[in-house]
Parts: structure tokens; sequence; C-alpha cells
């Protein structure tokens, strides 16, 4: 398995410095109770996509913007991601797939969270490599947004869209 | 070996690599999965006559992995693109005819999948006279989805069980455990040797009598020494009466993207593999960061990986170090919560006593962080729950960000590329 991120390595800083643990696990399953308040932002994986470390990079960065973050992991069934996105009523759900089958797996599964009726006003982005056809993937764009998507962030956009993008939401739930 | 591992028949997997490890010849081995039968079988074959000791892949595709055979199927009808070699829609009489000829005394061939429900492809590579496979109950479910880790258990339970009932006529069916290889990168070698061990007992138990022991080539050649000591040093404990070898991996993580720089990264994991007693190794390309490797470019690798090997003599590190010391602890701990290695495991991870750093699995408890220090070790942050906080010392605290992350994640490749780039040679960047 070749745990490509989300977006190409950075220019990153030469040297390594040591790293400790946030306040709060990464793992989803400690945080079993939903809590009351701002809702927080959902960052899942795609049913047929098993990489982590592009899931892992944005639960960090959307911690480091000021979000509360579930991270469902990789490999998410359709029908867990609605029941779980119905359960916790998040403001935003991030998909993210660099397997090659976002824009399949992200077309089906939006469609299927828009036909819930509480889901109706959540915002949902998808981004990562969405396609087998590198810099072509932008193709898919319009069909993603019409199936549901309020913003796709295909790989080549890079990250300061999407950083702006959650810059900009809104204190609440509806969009 | 000692008299106590068993005689094993001439045309098995686990034979054929101890012989050539008694020759002091490094096995090197692909990864690589074609769809197409006649393409497989021109792969099987390029890689029995690349000038190296080898042994053959048959990678399986994504929709076989997880049990979706009808997709496969359709992938195949209508000429879509399968990722691996599909061995269930194949069925075994296409499998045997493309192996006929390939596979023999002299060329074993083995079957890698990454599913945790393999009990159809274990049925498949059976069917048509296969007997050598990879897995494991926590190193093929944890990484890679949301499979229960106690349904893994099971299902790995009767994939045992089948595989060592092929034993007999000229069969002696062998298992590798992936646990050496957990997430790929960023896991310290402590947990990969400790799950490696594991993973190889819990086989044991189930009735293989061959097995190897896998190690992912991580961020510090010596580090990386060490937990091969380690590793060959607790399986002599606690696996004496198999017949083992240990199988490294070149790096699983972020790929050098330049060719020399990807070459480099292979001789040094071909190196790692004939210094430390491993007896085989499972190659990567100069394509790794960017697309699946052709087969000339895997034979390109293997050639290399092997002649690298023959440059090395063997020197073997200390056991008596660090990540033994650790490993030690933790498979004593998990030993000690069931005399059942299934059930241990699973408590073991309700409990934490085992905890991937950055495994997003449910049934992970995720307390545990790892970092790298100044000289590219890869160390604790946090064990959480683990039994080893007094073996490891305090780390400087400091909040991991998601530039730190991909500065760690892409410390191997810049690490390579970086000579690459400059026109200085690798090796001295890293013998510091």
């Amino acid at each position: 398995m070749q745990p490509d991120l989300l977006v190409g390595a950075p220019g990153g800083a030469p040297s390594l410095r040591s790293i400790t643990p946030r306040a709060s696990a990464l793992n989803h399953s400690e945080i079993d109770t939903v809590r009351d308040g701002d809702p927080g932002v959902m960052v899942t994986g795609t049913a047929s996509d098993s990489h982590t470390w592009n899931l892992v990079f944005l639960q960090l960065l959307l911690e480091e913007l000021g979000q509360e973050v579930t991270n469902l992991g990789p490999c998410v069934p359709d029908d867990l991601l609605v029941d779980e996105a119905r359960r916790r009523r998040p403001k935003l759900i991030v998909m993210s797939s660099v397997n090659g089958h976002g824009a399949t797996d992200g077309m089906r599964v939006v469609e299927k969270l828009r036909e819930q009726p509480e889901l109706a006003g959540t915002r949902i982005v998808i981004g990562g490599k969405l396609g087998i056809a590198g810099a072509g993937n932008t193709r898919h764009t319009a069909g993603l947004v019409d199936a549901g998507f309020d913003a796709v962030f295909e790989e080549g956009a890079g990250l300061g869209l999407f950083r702006s993008y959650v810059a900009a939401l809104p204190v609440g739930a509806s969009r | 070996m000692t008299a106590l591992v068993p005689e094993l028949p001439a045309v098995s997997f686990g034979g054929f690599v101890q012989r050539a490890h008694a020759r002091g010849e490094l096995v090197v081995q692909p990864r690589m999965g074609i769809a197409d039968p006649a393409a497989m079988r021109a792969g099987l074959l390029a890689t029995k006559h690349a000038d190296a000791t080898t042994v053959g892949t048959i990678t399986l595709d994504s929709y076989t992995r997880i049990a979706d055979h009808a997709a496969a199927r359709r992938a195949l009808d209508s000429g879509a693109d399968l990722n691996g070699f599909p061995i269930v829609a194949h069925g075994p009489e296409v499998t045997s005819a493309m192996l006929d000829g390939v596979r023999d005394a002299g060329f074993p061939v083995q079957v890698r999948h990454g599913s945790a429900c393999p009990q159809d492809i274990i049925m498949a590579l059976a069917l048509s006279g296969l007997d050598a496979t990879e897995g494991g109950p926590v190193s093929y479910c944890l990484p890679y989805g949301r499979t229960p880790l106690a349904d893994s258990v099971r299902n790995w339970t009767e994939c045992c069980e089948l595989l060592a009932a092929l034993r007999g006529r000229g069969i002696e069916p062998h298992l590798e455990t992936f646990g050496g290889c957990m997430m790929g990168q960023l896991c310290p070698p402590s947990l990969l040797v400790a799950l490696s061990v594991l993973e190889g007992m819990f086989f044991a138990q189930h009735g293989l009598r061959s097995v190897s022991l896998s190690y992912a080539q991580q961020t510090h050649p010596g580090q990386d020494a060490d937990a091969v000591a380690a590793l060959r040093s607790l399986a002599a404990q606690h696996l004496p009466t198999l017949d083992r070898h240990v199988v490294i991996y070149t790096y699983m993580g972020v790929f050098p993207r330049t060719p020399d720089g990807a070459l480099a990264l292979l001789e040094q994991s071909a190196q790692l593999a004939a210094r430390s007693g491993a007896a085989r190794l499972i190659v990567k390309t100069v394509a790794e960061a960017s697309r699946i490797p052709t087969v000339a470019e895997n034979v390109q690798s293997l050639q290399i990986a092997s002649a690298a090997a023959a440059r090395v003599t063997r020197a073997e590190a200390s056991a008596d170090n660090q990540v033994h010391a650790e490993a030690s602890a933790l498979i004593d701990a998990v030993l000690d919560l069931d005399g059942d290695l299934g059930r241990a495991l699973v408590k073991a991870f309700t409990l934490g006593y085992l905890d991937v750093p950055f495994c997003l699995h449910p049934d992970n408890a995720g307390r545990s962080r790892s970092y790298l220090d100044d000289a590219g070790r890869l160390r604790w942050a946090d064990v959480g729950a683990m039994p080893i906080a007094r073996l490891v010392g305090a780390a400087e605290r400091r909040v991991l960000t998601s530039t730190d992350l991909l500065t760690s994640l892409s410390y191997v490749e810049r690490t390579y590329d970086g000579p690459a780039l400059t026109g200085r040679t690798t090796t001295t960047a890293l013998n510091r």
C-alpha cells in the first residue's frame, strides 16, 4: 500500500522536531457520545479506499483551524456513513479519497446522504485524487456538485482553497 | 536452523528459502499482480528468469480482497482495469494452467492479497495447487478498513486451519505475517516486531509449521538492524519448533521520486536483509512513487537488490537492544492475557496493550503517538496504555501539527531524493 496523501509532499522544513500528542485522541472510538453545542466536522474515507494518512492529515489540519473532528477512518460503507451523519449531525462532512475511485464512490454516497431530510442542509465536500486521470480528474467536478457536493477539491487545487472554505464556515449547522 | 525444525518437502516455499539461505543467497521477490492470465504468466516467467534467486508473487485485486468476486468477474467480462489477479473469479482451472510449467521446485509462488476475510482466496489457491500466502488477523485488518478485529481473528483461524489441512503429498503450507508493516510508516519498530512474532505464534497455534516473519524497512539503518536482530531472537524464543525465516520489505511509505533515490533506498534494504540474517526481501521499484511498476522495472529491482545483498557480509546487530526490550515486554503482556492467541490479541487491543499510532480502526485505542528524532529514529511520543512506559524515556512535549505529519511522512523520500537532486551520493548522507 502506497500511502498517498491528499496533496503531494510540501516543501517541508528540513529538520524534524519532536512531536507529542494533542489532548484529543485521533481515534473516534473514544468520542462515542454526541456533544451538545457546536456540531463538529466529520472526516471520512470512501467505501473502497483503504488509505489512512490523508484522513489523519485532514483531522490535524481541521483541528488547527479550530474545529472539533470525528474521524470515521478508511473503507467506510455507505450505510454506516449515513447512519453516523444522521446521529452526529455534523456541520461539515469532509470525504477524502486517493485510490482513483473517489468520484464513483462519492457520487453514490452523496445521493444517499442528501436523501436524508436531516442532512439536506449539511455541508458536504470531497477531495483528493478523485479519478485515475491525474490532472484530467477535474472533469468529475461538475457531476459531483450536481450529485450533491457543496465543493470539490481535486488534488491539483492545493490546500489553500480548502483552508479558506473551512475558515469561512459560520457557527452552527445550516448552510 | 536447529534439529527441532521439520524436514520440508522439495516443492515448498519454506524449504526453497531455507536452502537458499544456507547457500548464503538472499531470496528476492516482487510485488506483482496482473489480471490477464497470459500477462501474469509472463510476469512470473520474467521473475523466474531474472539474474537472482527469486520466488514469484501473485498479488490479488481490490475486489477479490473484499470478497466481491462478482465485481471482479464483471471487470474481467467487460475488460475493465483490475489492479491484480482475481484468483477466485478466474477459478482453479485458469490459475493452474497459468502456473503450469512456471511453478516448480526451483520457483515457488506466493499469493499476496490483504484480505480480512480470505476464506475464498485460500480455497482458490489450494485448488490451484498453491501453498503459500500472506496476512494475519491484525495486520490485514486494522490498517485497511472497519472489519471488527474479532471477526478477522475468526476468519484467519479458519484460514490457518484450511492451509494446515493441505499438509501431505509433498506439500508444506507456508504463511507470512504482514505484522511488520502496520500502516507502512511511523510505527516504531518494537510494535512491528511484537506483532510479527504474535501473528507467527497465532499461525503456529492453528497448525502452520512453516512461517515467515516480516519487518518493513523504516527510517534509520541502525534502528532497523536492531529491530531485525530483536525479531530473530524473539522468533527463536517463541517459535523454536517451526520452520521460520525473516522477510524484509523495502520501505513501504512515501517513496523517493528520483530513480537514483529509489534505487539507493532499495539497495539499503537489501543490505539490511543480508547483514541481519534475513532470508528474503520484497522489493520496490523506481516507479513506486507514481504508478504500478512494469514487469521490466520489477526485474531491474530484483537484480539490483540481489547484487547489493551479495556485496555485503553478514554482521548481525546485538539482540540486546531497546527494540528487543520493548517488543519482549509487549509480547509477554499479550501472552499473559489468554492462552488462546486470537482472544489474547483482541483483549490486548481492547485494553490498549497494543496500540498502533495513527491507526483509525474502531478497535485500536488510538492513544499512542510516534515521532522521528533528529537522527531519524522512530520513537514513542506517547505509549498510551502499552506496558512499556518504564522502558521509554520521556519525549520532548510538543503538539503534532498537520505540517509536522507531512514532514515526517516524507522524511525518507527527502533523505534519498535530496542527494540525487544535488548530485551527491546517498550513502554518505545515511551513514552518519
